[in-house]
Protein backbone atom coordinates (compact mmCIF):
# COMPACT_ATOMS: atom_id res chain seq x y z
CA UNK A 1 0.00 0.00 0.00
CA UNK A 2 1.07 3.48 -0.66
CA UNK A 3 -0.06 6.19 1.08
CA UNK A 4 0.51 9.77 0.67
CA UNK A 5 -0.18 12.59 3.09
CA UNK A 6 -0.54 15.89 2.55
CA UNK A 7 2.28 16.85 0.21
CA UNK A 8 2.87 20.25 -1.50
CA UNK A 9 5.44 20.21 -4.42
CA UNK A 10 7.11 23.67 -5.55
CA UNK A 11 8.83 24.61 -8.97
CA UNK A 12 10.41 28.03 -8.15
CA UNK A 13 7.63 30.09 -7.46
CA UNK A 14 4.61 28.09 -8.11
CA UNK A 15 2.86 25.46 -6.60
CA UNK A 16 2.15 22.53 -8.67
CA UNK A 17 0.64 19.97 -5.80
CA UNK A 18 -1.07 21.50 -2.31
CA UNK A 19 -1.85 19.47 0.13
CA UNK A 20 -2.58 16.17 -1.77
CA UNK A 21 -3.11 13.13 0.69
CA UNK A 22 -4.36 9.67 -0.99
CA UNK A 23 -4.19 5.91 -0.94
CA UNK A 24 -3.25 3.93 -3.31
CA UNK A 25 -4.47 0.35 -2.06
CA UNK A 26 -2.98 -3.53 -3.15
CA UNK A 27 -4.17 -5.38 -5.63
CA UNK A 28 -6.34 -2.61 -7.23
CA UNK A 29 -5.79 -0.45 -9.49
CA UNK A 30 -5.65 2.70 -8.51
CA UNK A 31 -6.10 5.70 -10.81
CA UNK A 32 -4.74 9.52 -11.28
CA UNK A 33 -6.47 11.75 -13.41
CA UNK A 34 -6.97 14.96 -14.39
CA UNK A 35 -6.06 17.23 -17.48
CA UNK A 36 -2.93 18.11 -18.91
CA UNK A 37 -1.12 20.19 -16.18
CA UNK A 38 -3.21 19.09 -13.51
CA UNK A 39 -0.12 17.86 -11.30
CA UNK A 40 -0.31 13.98 -12.24
CA UNK A 41 3.08 13.45 -13.43
CA UNK A 42 4.47 15.54 -11.01
CA UNK A 43 2.39 13.47 -8.36
CA UNK A 44 3.95 10.21 -10.00
CA UNK A 45 7.13 11.08 -10.06
CA UNK A 46 6.72 12.07 -6.49
CA UNK A 47 5.35 8.35 -5.71
CA UNK A 48 8.40 7.28 -7.38
CA UNK A 49 11.33 9.34 -5.70
CA UNK A 50 12.23 11.19 -8.68
CA UNK A 51 10.74 14.84 -7.24
CA UNK A 52 10.78 15.62 -3.40
CA UNK A 53 7.81 17.12 -2.28
CA UNK A 54 8.07 19.99 -0.09
CA UNK A 55 6.00 19.47 2.75
CA UNK A 56 4.24 16.30 3.73
CA UNK A 57 5.39 12.50 3.44
CA UNK A 58 4.54 9.32 1.60
CA UNK A 59 4.75 5.55 2.90
CA UNK A 60 4.99 2.26 1.36
CA UNK A 61 3.98 -0.25 3.37
CA UNK A 62 4.97 2.44 6.10
CA UNK A 63 8.26 3.33 5.30
CA UNK A 64 8.36 6.78 5.25
CA UNK A 65 9.94 7.24 1.38
CA UNK A 66 10.87 11.16 2.21
CA UNK A 67 13.17 10.39 5.31
CA UNK A 68 14.38 7.40 3.23
CA UNK A 69 18.64 6.99 2.68
CA UNK A 70 20.08 7.50 -0.89
CA UNK A 71 20.66 3.15 0.15
CA UNK A 72 16.83 2.79 1.19
CA UNK A 73 15.67 4.62 -1.78
CA UNK A 74 17.71 2.50 -4.38
CA UNK A 75 16.29 -0.90 -2.40
CA UNK A 76 12.79 0.20 -2.68
CA UNK A 77 13.20 0.96 -5.99
CA UNK A 78 14.25 -2.30 -7.01
CA UNK A 79 10.74 -3.26 -5.99
CA UNK A 80 9.05 -0.90 -8.12
CA UNK A 81 8.51 -1.27 -11.67
CA UNK A 82 7.58 1.47 -14.31
CA UNK A 83 6.13 2.22 -17.32
CA UNK A 84 6.75 5.50 -18.99
CA UNK A 85 4.62 6.89 -20.86
CA UNK A 86 6.85 7.13 -24.45
CA UNK A 87 8.01 3.13 -22.79
CA UNK A 88 11.68 4.62 -22.18
CA UNK A 89 12.93 0.91 -23.68
CA UNK A 90 16.98 0.82 -24.13
CA UNK A 91 17.04 1.70 -27.91
CA UNK A 92 20.36 -0.33 -28.00
CA UNK A 93 18.67 -3.30 -26.53
CA UNK A 94 16.81 -6.34 -27.76
CA UNK A 95 13.35 -6.98 -26.26
CA UNK A 96 14.87 -9.78 -24.43
CA UNK A 97 17.56 -7.85 -23.22
CA UNK A 98 15.57 -4.95 -22.33
CA UNK A 99 13.44 -7.55 -20.18
CA UNK A 100 16.92 -9.53 -18.80
CA UNK A 101 18.51 -5.90 -17.62
CA UNK A 102 17.40 -5.52 -13.95
CA UNK A 103 17.73 -9.20 -13.63
CA UNK A 104 21.54 -8.74 -14.89
CA UNK A 105 21.65 -5.72 -12.40
CA UNK A 106 20.12 -6.74 -9.24
CA UNK A 107 20.05 -10.89 -9.25
CA UNK A 108 22.68 -13.64 -8.84
CA UNK A 109 20.76 -16.11 -11.00
CA UNK A 110 22.25 -17.74 -13.60
CA UNK A 111 21.62 -17.01 -17.59
CA UNK A 112 18.93 -19.89 -17.60
CA UNK A 113 17.25 -18.66 -15.17
CA UNK A 114 17.51 -15.03 -16.44
CA UNK A 115 16.36 -16.36 -19.98
CA UNK A 116 13.56 -18.58 -18.28
CA UNK A 117 11.86 -15.70 -16.52
CA UNK A 118 12.31 -13.50 -19.27
CA UNK A 119 10.84 -15.96 -21.48
CA UNK A 120 7.54 -16.70 -18.71
CA UNK A 121 6.85 -12.88 -18.68
CA UNK A 122 7.47 -12.70 -22.85
CA UNK A 123 5.05 -15.06 -22.96
CA UNK A 124 2.73 -13.60 -20.17
CA UNK A 125 2.51 -10.01 -22.24
CA UNK A 126 1.72 -12.00 -25.53
CA UNK A 127 5.25 -10.83 -27.25
CA UNK A 128 6.56 -14.77 -28.20
CA UNK A 129 8.82 -14.58 -30.88
CA UNK A 130 9.60 -11.01 -30.39
CA UNK A 131 13.09 -11.72 -28.55
CA UNK A 132 15.56 -10.54 -30.97
CA UNK A 133 13.50 -8.01 -32.25
CA UNK A 134 14.40 -3.87 -31.44
CA UNK A 135 12.39 -1.41 -29.85
CA UNK A 136 12.39 0.41 -33.39
CA UNK A 137 10.77 -2.75 -35.07
CA UNK A 138 8.08 -2.38 -33.01
CA UNK A 139 4.32 -1.26 -32.61
CA UNK A 140 3.61 1.33 -29.83
CA UNK A 141 1.40 -1.57 -28.68
CA UNK A 142 4.14 -3.95 -28.61
CA UNK A 143 6.63 -1.19 -27.03
CA UNK A 144 4.17 -0.71 -24.07
CA UNK A 145 3.75 -4.95 -23.96
CA UNK A 146 7.98 -5.08 -23.44
CA UNK A 147 7.31 -2.12 -20.84
CA UNK A 148 5.08 -3.59 -19.01
CA UNK A 149 7.39 -7.11 -19.13
CA UNK A 150 10.60 -5.32 -18.09
CA UNK A 151 8.47 -3.84 -15.32
CA UNK A 152 7.48 -7.18 -13.71
CA UNK A 153 10.09 -9.36 -14.63
CA UNK A 154 11.33 -8.57 -10.80
CA UNK A 155 8.23 -9.10 -9.05
CA UNK A 156 7.83 -6.17 -8.07
CA UNK A 157 5.28 -4.70 -4.99
CA UNK A 158 4.45 -1.53 -6.54
CA UNK A 159 3.70 -1.13 -10.44
CA UNK A 160 3.63 2.73 -11.91
CA UNK A 161 2.34 4.03 -15.19
CA UNK A 162 2.09 7.22 -16.35
CA UNK A 163 -0.20 7.26 -19.31
CA UNK A 164 0.20 4.21 -20.96
CA UNK A 165 -2.01 4.23 -23.56
CA UNK A 166 -0.96 7.43 -24.86
CA UNK A 167 -0.61 7.20 -28.45
CA UNK A 168 -2.41 3.72 -28.76
CA UNK A 169 -5.51 2.85 -30.73
CA UNK A 170 -9.00 2.29 -29.12
CA UNK A 171 -8.39 -1.28 -28.86
CA UNK A 172 -4.59 -1.33 -28.44
CA UNK A 173 -5.66 0.49 -25.11
CA UNK A 174 -8.24 -1.49 -23.72
CA UNK A 175 -6.11 -4.41 -24.33
CA UNK A 176 -3.34 -2.94 -22.20
CA UNK A 177 -5.66 -1.60 -19.49
CA UNK A 178 -6.88 -5.03 -18.92
CA UNK A 179 -3.23 -6.67 -19.35
CA UNK A 180 -2.33 -4.01 -16.65
CA UNK A 181 -5.40 -5.29 -14.50
CA UNK A 182 -4.99 -8.52 -14.75
CA UNK A 183 -1.43 -8.72 -13.76
CA UNK A 184 -2.08 -6.78 -10.42
CA UNK A 185 -4.55 -9.13 -9.84
CA UNK A 186 -2.28 -12.01 -10.35
CA UNK A 187 1.01 -10.65 -8.81
CA UNK A 188 -1.29 -8.87 -6.05
CA UNK A 189 1.03 -5.82 -6.25
CA UNK A 190 -0.13 -1.67 -5.92
CA UNK A 191 -0.69 -0.26 -9.47
CA UNK A 192 -0.82 3.33 -9.72
CA UNK A 193 -1.54 4.67 -13.12
CA UNK A 194 -1.36 8.10 -14.43
CA UNK A 195 -4.04 8.91 -17.25
CA UNK A 196 -6.27 11.14 -18.77
CA UNK A 197 -8.66 8.44 -20.87
CA UNK A 198 -11.75 8.19 -19.58
CA UNK A 199 -12.04 4.59 -21.17
CA UNK A 200 -9.11 3.14 -18.71
CA UNK A 201 -10.95 5.30 -16.17
CA UNK A 202 -14.22 3.44 -16.79
CA UNK A 203 -12.50 0.00 -17.76
CA UNK A 204 -10.10 -0.49 -14.82
CA UNK A 205 -10.57 2.12 -12.22
CA UNK A 206 -10.88 0.45 -9.17
CA UNK A 207 -9.62 3.64 -6.67
CA UNK A 208 -9.72 6.91 -8.85
CA UNK A 209 -8.34 10.76 -7.78
CA UNK A 210 -8.82 13.76 -9.97
CA UNK A 211 -6.32 16.23 -9.80
CA UNK A 212 -6.81 20.07 -10.75
CA UNK A 213 -4.37 22.70 -10.86
CA UNK A 214 -2.43 20.55 -8.58
CA UNK A 215 -5.65 20.17 -6.04
CA UNK A 216 -7.53 16.68 -4.93
CA UNK A 217 -11.24 17.38 -6.48
CA UNK A 218 -12.50 14.07 -6.22
CA UNK A 219 -11.82 10.33 -5.40
CA UNK A 220 -14.14 7.47 -5.77
CA UNK A 221 -13.94 4.18 -7.79
CA UNK A 222 -15.48 4.22 -11.75
CA UNK A 223 -19.09 3.35 -9.85
CA UNK A 224 -19.08 6.55 -8.58
CA UNK A 225 -18.20 8.62 -11.40
CA UNK A 226 -21.84 8.90 -12.72
CA UNK A 227 -23.47 9.52 -8.86
CA UNK A 228 -20.62 12.77 -8.53
CA UNK A 229 -22.10 16.40 -8.16
CA UNK A 230 -18.42 17.62 -8.13
CA UNK A 231 -18.72 20.19 -10.86
CA UNK A 232 -14.98 20.00 -11.93
CA UNK A 233 -14.81 16.49 -11.82
CA UNK A 234 -17.92 16.57 -14.01
CA UNK A 235 -16.74 19.02 -16.33
CA UNK A 236 -13.79 16.48 -16.85
CA UNK A 237 -15.38 13.81 -17.26
CA UNK A 238 -18.20 15.25 -19.95
CA UNK A 239 -15.73 17.31 -21.60
CA UNK A 240 -18.24 17.29 -24.91
CA UNK A 241 -21.30 18.25 -25.08
CA UNK A 242 -22.65 15.24 -26.37
CA UNK A 243 -21.49 13.76 -23.05
CA UNK A 244 -23.06 16.18 -21.15
CA UNK A 245 -26.30 15.67 -22.65
CA UNK A 246 -26.23 11.81 -22.62
CA UNK A 247 -25.82 12.15 -18.56
CA UNK A 248 -29.06 14.74 -18.11
CA UNK A 249 -30.90 12.39 -19.99
CA UNK A 250 -29.53 9.15 -18.23
CA UNK A 251 -30.34 11.20 -14.65
CA UNK A 252 -33.67 12.06 -15.93
CA UNK A 253 -34.05 8.55 -16.87
CA UNK B 1 26.00 33.16 -12.26
CA UNK B 2 24.26 29.97 -14.20
CA UNK B 3 28.23 29.15 -15.37
CA UNK B 4 29.23 29.24 -11.55
CA UNK B 5 26.26 26.93 -10.76
CA UNK B 6 27.20 24.78 -14.10
CA UNK B 7 31.05 24.25 -13.04
CA UNK B 8 29.11 23.18 -9.26
CA UNK B 9 26.80 20.58 -10.83
CA UNK B 10 29.88 19.02 -13.23
CA UNK B 11 32.04 18.54 -10.19
CA UNK B 12 28.82 17.07 -7.80
CA UNK B 13 28.51 14.81 -10.83
CA UNK B 14 31.80 13.20 -11.19
CA UNK B 15 31.54 12.87 -7.28
CA UNK B 16 28.28 11.11 -8.42
CA UNK B 17 30.55 9.03 -11.11
CA UNK B 18 32.48 7.62 -8.44
CA UNK B 19 29.31 6.91 -5.68
CA UNK B 20 27.81 3.37 -6.09
CA UNK B 21 29.40 0.74 -8.70
CA UNK B 22 27.63 -0.80 -11.10
CA UNK B 23 27.44 -4.67 -11.36
CA UNK B 24 30.97 -5.51 -12.86
CA UNK B 25 29.36 -8.10 -15.66
CA UNK B 26 27.44 -5.11 -16.96
CA UNK B 27 29.72 -2.53 -16.56
CA UNK B 28 32.93 -4.32 -18.12
CA UNK B 29 30.44 -4.93 -21.28
CA UNK B 30 29.35 -1.35 -21.33
CA UNK B 31 33.29 -0.59 -21.26
CA UNK B 32 34.15 -2.24 -24.52
CA UNK B 33 30.94 -1.45 -26.67
CA UNK B 34 32.17 2.19 -25.90
CA UNK B 35 36.23 1.04 -26.79
CA UNK B 36 34.94 0.33 -30.07
CA UNK B 37 32.50 3.23 -30.60
CA UNK B 38 34.46 5.97 -29.03
CA UNK B 39 38.31 4.50 -29.57
CA UNK B 40 38.41 1.98 -32.49
CA UNK B 41 35.46 3.86 -34.54
CA UNK B 42 37.64 7.12 -34.49
CA UNK B 43 40.88 5.54 -35.35
CA UNK B 44 39.53 6.36 -39.22
CA UNK B 45 39.20 10.30 -39.11
CA UNK B 46 42.15 10.72 -36.84
CA UNK B 47 44.23 8.39 -39.52
CA UNK B 48 43.18 10.66 -42.94
CA UNK B 49 43.60 14.03 -40.42
CA UNK B 50 46.61 13.25 -39.12
CA UNK B 51 48.30 11.92 -42.14
CA UNK B 52 47.51 15.21 -44.15
CA UNK B 53 47.87 17.82 -41.68
CA UNK B 54 51.30 15.93 -41.34
CA UNK B 55 52.20 16.13 -45.20
CA UNK B 56 50.19 19.97 -44.95
CA UNK B 57 53.05 21.24 -42.23
CA UNK B 58 55.66 19.81 -44.23
CA UNK B 59 54.84 21.44 -47.27
CA UNK B 60 54.18 24.67 -45.46
CA UNK B 61 57.67 24.33 -43.40
CA UNK B 62 59.43 23.86 -46.92
CA UNK B 63 57.86 27.06 -48.61
CA UNK B 64 59.46 29.27 -45.30
CA UNK B 65 62.69 27.58 -45.93
CA UNK B 66 64.22 30.42 -48.98
CA UNK B 67 67.68 31.11 -47.28
CA UNK B 68 70.09 28.50 -48.47
CA UNK B 69 71.49 28.48 -45.14
CA UNK B 70 68.85 26.79 -43.10
CA UNK B 71 69.21 23.04 -43.37
CA UNK B 72 66.58 21.12 -45.25
CA UNK B 73 66.54 18.65 -42.00
CA UNK B 74 64.71 21.74 -40.21
CA UNK B 75 61.14 20.30 -42.31
CA UNK B 76 61.49 16.37 -40.32
CA UNK B 77 62.18 18.68 -37.31
CA UNK B 78 59.57 21.22 -37.57
CA UNK B 79 57.31 18.56 -38.93
CA UNK B 80 57.93 15.83 -35.57
CA UNK B 81 57.56 19.22 -33.40
CA UNK B 82 54.53 20.28 -34.71
CA UNK B 83 52.71 17.21 -34.58
CA UNK B 84 54.12 15.77 -31.27
CA UNK B 85 53.85 18.76 -29.25
CA UNK B 86 50.79 20.58 -30.60
CA UNK B 87 48.91 18.68 -33.54
CA UNK B 88 48.67 15.17 -32.33
CA UNK B 89 47.29 15.85 -28.42
CA UNK B 90 45.58 19.35 -28.56
CA UNK B 91 44.16 19.71 -32.10
CA UNK B 92 43.06 16.17 -32.28
CA UNK B 93 41.08 16.38 -29.35
CA UNK B 94 39.36 18.70 -30.70
CA UNK B 95 38.29 17.49 -33.31
CA UNK B 96 37.60 14.38 -31.45
CA UNK B 97 35.52 16.83 -29.02
CA UNK B 98 33.00 16.97 -32.27
CA UNK B 99 33.28 13.38 -32.92
CA UNK B 100 33.33 11.53 -29.76
CA UNK B 101 31.91 14.75 -27.62
CA UNK B 102 29.11 15.23 -29.80
CA UNK B 103 27.92 11.26 -30.08
CA UNK B 104 28.02 11.14 -26.05
CA UNK B 105 25.98 14.46 -25.89
CA UNK B 106 23.75 12.96 -28.03
CA UNK B 107 23.18 9.18 -27.28
CA UNK B 108 23.01 10.48 -23.35
CA UNK B 109 20.92 13.20 -24.12
CA UNK B 110 18.65 11.00 -26.50
CA UNK B 111 17.83 9.03 -23.30
CA UNK B 112 17.51 11.48 -21.06
CA UNK B 113 14.23 13.04 -23.55
CA UNK B 114 13.21 9.65 -23.96
CA UNK B 115 13.08 8.92 -20.58
CA UNK B 116 15.50 6.30 -19.88
CA UNK B 117 17.34 7.66 -17.45
CA UNK B 118 14.58 7.94 -15.20
CA UNK B 119 13.71 3.91 -16.17
CA UNK B 120 17.40 3.14 -15.01
CA UNK B 121 16.81 5.87 -11.87
CA UNK B 122 13.79 3.81 -10.58
CA UNK B 123 15.40 0.26 -11.09
CA UNK B 124 17.55 1.89 -8.49
CA UNK B 125 20.77 2.11 -10.84
CA UNK B 126 23.59 5.19 -10.40
CA UNK B 127 22.73 6.75 -13.50
CA UNK B 128 26.15 8.86 -13.59
CA UNK B 129 28.56 5.54 -13.05
CA UNK B 130 26.52 3.44 -15.36
CA UNK B 131 26.34 5.94 -18.35
CA UNK B 132 29.69 7.74 -17.97
CA UNK B 133 32.19 5.79 -15.90
CA UNK B 134 32.58 3.40 -18.63
CA UNK B 135 33.22 6.28 -21.07
CA UNK B 136 35.97 7.36 -18.87
CA UNK B 137 37.62 4.04 -18.65
CA UNK B 138 37.49 3.64 -22.53
CA UNK B 139 39.02 7.20 -23.55
CA UNK B 140 41.70 6.42 -21.14
CA UNK B 141 42.69 4.36 -24.22
CA UNK B 142 42.43 7.76 -26.30
CA UNK B 143 46.49 8.08 -25.86
CA UNK B 144 47.03 4.97 -28.41
CA UNK B 145 44.91 7.08 -30.72
CA UNK B 146 47.02 9.61 -29.99
CA UNK B 147 50.28 7.80 -30.41
CA UNK B 148 48.63 6.64 -34.15
CA UNK B 149 48.06 10.05 -35.19
CA UNK B 150 51.65 10.95 -34.36
CA UNK B 151 53.04 8.10 -36.36
CA UNK B 152 50.80 9.19 -39.04
CA UNK B 153 51.30 12.86 -38.95
CA UNK B 154 54.98 12.25 -39.75
CA UNK B 155 54.71 9.37 -42.18
CA UNK B 156 52.40 12.31 -43.97
CA UNK B 157 55.19 15.10 -43.85
CA UNK B 158 57.79 12.25 -44.51
CA UNK B 159 55.40 11.43 -47.55
CA UNK B 160 54.37 15.15 -48.89
CA UNK B 161 58.43 15.92 -48.44
CA UNK B 162 59.79 13.25 -50.77
CA UNK B 163 56.84 12.79 -53.29
CA UNK B 164 57.17 16.21 -53.67
CA UNK B 165 60.76 16.70 -54.20
CA UNK B 166 60.81 18.46 -50.60
CA UNK B 167 64.16 17.00 -49.12
CA UNK B 168 65.73 13.79 -49.43
CA UNK B 169 64.04 10.72 -47.30
CA UNK B 170 67.48 10.60 -45.72
CA UNK B 171 67.33 14.32 -44.58
CA UNK B 172 63.69 14.52 -43.82
CA UNK B 173 64.67 11.07 -40.83
CA UNK B 174 67.83 13.20 -40.04
CA UNK B 175 65.38 15.98 -39.15
CA UNK B 176 63.33 13.74 -37.11
CA UNK B 177 65.96 12.34 -35.17
CA UNK B 178 67.63 15.78 -34.58
CA UNK B 179 67.46 16.75 -31.04
CA UNK B 180 64.90 14.49 -29.87
CA UNK B 181 63.51 15.05 -26.60
CA UNK B 182 61.82 12.05 -25.06
CA UNK B 183 60.14 14.07 -22.62
CA UNK B 184 57.96 15.57 -25.61
CA UNK B 185 56.17 12.27 -25.59
CA UNK B 186 55.77 12.51 -21.98
CA UNK B 187 53.96 16.10 -21.88
CA UNK B 188 51.98 14.90 -25.03
CA UNK B 189 50.32 12.07 -22.69
CA UNK B 190 50.00 13.56 -19.95
CA UNK B 191 48.11 16.41 -22.06
CA UNK B 192 45.94 13.97 -23.54
CA UNK B 193 45.21 11.40 -20.60
CA UNK B 194 43.81 14.68 -19.14
CA UNK B 195 42.14 15.55 -22.17
CA UNK B 196 40.46 12.34 -22.58
CA UNK B 197 38.93 13.17 -19.32
CA UNK B 198 37.59 16.07 -20.34
CA UNK B 199 36.58 14.25 -23.34
CA UNK B 200 34.37 11.84 -21.69
CA UNK B 201 32.93 14.09 -19.23
CA UNK B 202 32.02 17.68 -20.45
CA UNK B 203 30.18 16.19 -23.06
CA UNK B 204 28.60 13.36 -20.62
CA UNK B 205 27.27 16.59 -18.48
CA UNK B 206 25.68 18.67 -21.37
CA UNK B 207 23.70 15.53 -22.22
CA UNK B 208 22.68 14.14 -18.71
CA UNK B 209 21.26 17.43 -17.30
CA UNK B 210 19.63 18.27 -20.77
CA UNK B 211 16.28 19.52 -20.78
CA UNK B 212 12.90 19.39 -23.57
CA UNK B 213 13.17 17.31 -26.54
CA UNK B 214 15.20 16.67 -29.55
CA UNK B 215 15.88 19.86 -30.88
CA UNK B 216 18.07 20.87 -27.87
CA UNK B 217 19.46 17.50 -28.02
CA UNK B 218 20.84 18.99 -30.87
CA UNK B 219 21.71 22.68 -29.10
CA UNK B 220 23.57 20.52 -26.71
CA UNK B 221 25.93 18.88 -28.88
CA UNK B 222 26.97 22.61 -30.20
CA UNK B 223 27.30 23.42 -26.55
CA UNK B 224 29.06 20.61 -25.63
CA UNK B 225 31.28 20.76 -28.23
CA UNK B 226 31.99 24.94 -27.78
CA UNK B 227 32.57 24.34 -24.06
CA UNK B 228 34.63 21.01 -24.46
CA UNK B 229 37.11 22.61 -26.93
CA UNK B 230 37.54 26.10 -24.72
CA UNK B 231 38.16 23.82 -21.70
CA UNK B 232 40.79 21.37 -23.81
CA UNK B 233 42.70 24.84 -25.03
CA UNK B 234 42.47 26.13 -21.27
CA UNK B 235 43.34 23.10 -20.06
CA UNK B 236 46.25 22.87 -22.47
CA UNK B 237 47.46 26.61 -21.71
CA UNK B 238 47.86 25.62 -18.11
CA UNK B 239 49.70 22.22 -18.67
CA UNK B 240 52.42 23.62 -21.01
CA UNK B 241 52.91 26.23 -18.69
CA UNK B 242 53.07 24.14 -15.92
CA UNK B 243 55.11 21.40 -17.45
CA UNK B 244 57.39 23.13 -20.32
CA UNK B 245 57.78 26.95 -19.12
Amino acid sequence: MIKVNNIYKLFERTTVLKNISAEFEKGKTNLIIGQSGSGKTVLLKCLLGLHTPEKGKIFFDNSSLTDMKEKERRKLRQEMGIVFQGSALFDSMSVEENIIFPMKMFTNKNDDEILDRANEVIERVDLTNSNDKMPSELSGGMQKRVAIARAIVMNPKFLFCDEPNSGLDPRTSILIDNLINEITKEYNITTVINTHDMNSVMEIGENIIFLQNGIKEWEGSNQDIFKTENKSFIDFVYSSEILKKARKALKNK
Amino acid sequence: MKIIKNIGSYFLMLLKVFGKFTKWNVLKSLIFKDIEVLIIGSLGIVSVISFFVGGVVAIQTALNLTNPLIPRNLIGYATRQSIILEFAPTFMSIIMAGKVGSYITSSIGTMRVTEQIDALEVMGINTYNYLIFPKIIALLLYPFVITFSMFLGVLGGYVASVSGGLCSSAVFIEGVQIDFIPFHIQYAFIKTTLFSFLLATIPAFHGYYLKGGALQVGKASTVSFVWTSVVIILANFIITQLILA
